[in-house]
């Protein structure tokens, strides 16, 4: 019996990295565990491997539940939950009004929003660029609409290694929510990112595509920092000393780029995946959060 | 008895098979239609409502998911399909017409049927391995080779292309001059022809609308081609303006965001629009093609 629950969950979290985002999954396997309870949790692609180490652990704490967890984008997890095939949508974004409303009328009860962690935006370069740190007001120029700064030199960051000196931005598909964090909090709600960015379709993908191009910089999670990159330390202002990112900079709000990672429930949540998100919400459940590289929930006053 | 029973089994089954056929025939045709019928009626609301046509076709901004004001450009991404496509063409119809005579002509028996099974098997690889191809081997090389300040572009992404359409061109073409009578052959031997002037004055003008549908074939697979070009291309909206700069093709856009546009929605109904066009742009190549066969075969008659 136990094959028979780890199979799917494994066969769907192997699906959800190798397509980074094409298709949701969420339909897939809920015949497959036979007469225990199923909870379909599909969504950003940011919390995939959050999501994944949650579901494993949960098997050991309640062995009749299994957790099927797919990706493919905040978005494919919020039509999810609009078309009534999930029970819990992870998202990186905050439901539109307009999301919420559909989503009322198809479940017959608003979703619950639960903040399940922080997570931190971090921005990569290549390991062999000498920038020290950057400013938002930079990171502006350089993704904004309108931005001056299309050379390293004019960053006083000019590398052998990017002989070219050109700017390679690396950004996301314009509607992962990872992008629309970005946008909001590097350029507010007046002012678009520029054209002609590399668009890369996940989080992993970014931080490969500038782990192999010298003149790259990307944003991406903090958790996805890997070999052949760097995560710059961020300033609000120029001339300010930047802030490294980290679990204790994100807690404290002092580093400018960290947002909450939500989990949206089918209406009011049914007993068992209540318990669920409680579970994740435990001791247990975010000190998982923290070992991946994410920051825990601020705690309601008790 | 038996003999009576098959003959009527033969009087039966005659019809059974012939309107079977026929069945197979008339269902392409109604499948084509049915395939169009959809995706432009997915689109059509949008096509016919808000979408300002002048800006759908000379806007470089494609911005759908903007907060600000939503745009629909697709100039840049229609940029992005041409010259992606035209490389592709620019290296594959010599390769692959060439490899055709060849392997048709020039090739010892027994090398032939070792070369077309390796050349066949090329057909075989799936796009997203030539795309990973693309991402992983060529980037590096074309940087390094280059200079380029990244290496998945129109270049990339067009050698990418090329090398998926180079087998088809092989195949279709060669087929196409084995098909030329040998009694052709034979008469330009006999009037003392070199093995050169029997294929350029004989067998290339016998061959001529075999050999232009397969060159077709190879460039429609370049236009159409998806995985390969998401990957290969680097995904970003923008005129080229060298072939060293990425770019987004029409369909590596319907890929990448279709999963996560609300169903429905203005978005979504932009990405079957794009599909629409990219109907449209097959059936125009195709019609030219059929054209130019029946131009060809009008003069051949006089």
């Amino acid at each position: 019996m136990a094959f028979v629950r780890t199979l799917p969950v494994a066969a769907l979290a192997v699906g959800a990295i190798a397509c980074g985002g094409a298709q949701p999954s969420g339909t897939a396997a809920s015949a497959a565990a036979g007469g225990a309870v199923v909870i379909r949790l599909t969504g950003s692609d940011t919390m995939v491997n959050l999501d994944q180490a949650w579901a494993e652990n949960y098997r050991t704490v309640e062995p009749d539940v299994s957790v099927q967890i797919a990706g493919g984008g905040s978005g494919v997890g919020i039509a999810g939950l609009i078309d009534g095939i999930l029970d819990i949508a992870a998202s990186s974004r905050k439901m539109e009004p307009e999301e919420i409303e559909r989503a009322t009328k198809t479940a017959g009860a608003a979703p619950t929003e639960f903040v399940v962690g922080l997570d931190a935006l971090a921005v990569y370069v290549h390991e062999s660029n000498p920038l020290k740190s950057i400013s938002i007001e930079e990171l502006a120029e350089v993704y904004g609409e309108g931005g001056q700064t299309v050379k390293w030199s004019q960053l006083g960051a000019k590398s052998p290694a990017c002989a070219a000196d050109d700017i390679i931005r690396v950004s996301r598909q314009n509607n992962s929510g990872t992008y629309a964090y970005f946008r909001e909090a590097v350029l507010g709600r007046t002012r678009e990112l520029r054209l002609g960015s590399v668009d890369q379709s996940g989080s992993k993908d970014v931080v490969a595509l500038v782990s192999r191009t010298p003149c790259a910089i990307g944003y991406s999670g903090m958790a996805y920092a890997d070999k052949g990159v760097r995560a710059l330390p961020i300033s609000k202002k120029k001339g300010e000393p930047g802030v490294q990112p980290a679990l204790d900079t994100a807690v404290n709000g002092t580093y400018p780029i960290s947002r909450p990672l939500y989990f949206y429930s089918r209406g009011t949540p049914a007993p068992p995946v209540q318990a669920f998100i409680d579970w994740t919400l435990s001791d247990a459940g975010q000190k998982i959060l923290q070992d991946i590289g994410y920051v825990p929930a601020p705690r309601p006053a008790q | 008895m038996r003999q009576r029973f098959s003959t009527r089994l033969g009087l039966l089954a005659e019809p059974i098979i012939e309107w079977t056929i026929r069945l197979c025939g008339w269902s392409a045709i109604f499948f084509v239609f049915a395939i169009f019928f959809f995706v432009f009626r997915e689109g059509a609301p949008f096509l016919f409502g808000k979408l300002d046509l002048t800006e759908f076709f000379t806007s470089v901004n494609w911005r759908p998911d903007s907060r600000i004001r939503p745009q629909y450009g697709v100039l840049a991404l229609i940029a992005g399909t041409m010259s992606v496509t035209l490389l592709a063409a620019v290296l594959s119809v010599p390769a692959g017409l060439g490899a055709a005579v060849f392997v048709s002509e020039f090739c010892p028996r027994r090398v032939r049927e070792s070369l077309k099974i390796v050349i066949e098997l090329l057909a075989a690889i799936p796009s997203v391995v030539w795309g990973f191809i693309g991402y992983m081997v060529l980037n590096p090389l074309v940087i390094w080779a280059t200079g380029a300040p990244i290496g998945i572009n129109i270049l990339n992404g067009g050698v990418i292309l090329a090398l998926m359409s180079v087998p088809i061109i092989m195949s279709v073409g060669e087929d196409a001059l084995r098909a030329v009578p040998d009694t052709y052959r034979e008469a330009a031997i006999a009037l003392g022809a070199s093995r050169w002037q029997l294929v350029y004055k004989v067998l290339l003008p016998a061959a001529k609308n075999g050999l232009l549908a397969a060159a077709l074939l190879g460039i429609g697979r370049s236009v159409g081609e998806t995985m390969a070009v998401l990957m290969a291309t680097g995904h970003a909206v923008q005129i080229p303006s060298s072939l060293l700069d990425p770019v987004r093709t029409l369909t590596a856009t319907i890929a990448s965001e279709l999963g996560e546009a609300v169903e429905g929605g203005d978005h979504y109904q932009a990405l079957f629009v794009i599909g629409t066009l990219l109907m449209l742009m097959s059936l125009v190549v195709n019609v030219t093609a059929d054209l130019v066969v029946k131009g060809i075969r009008g003069k051949q008659n006089v």
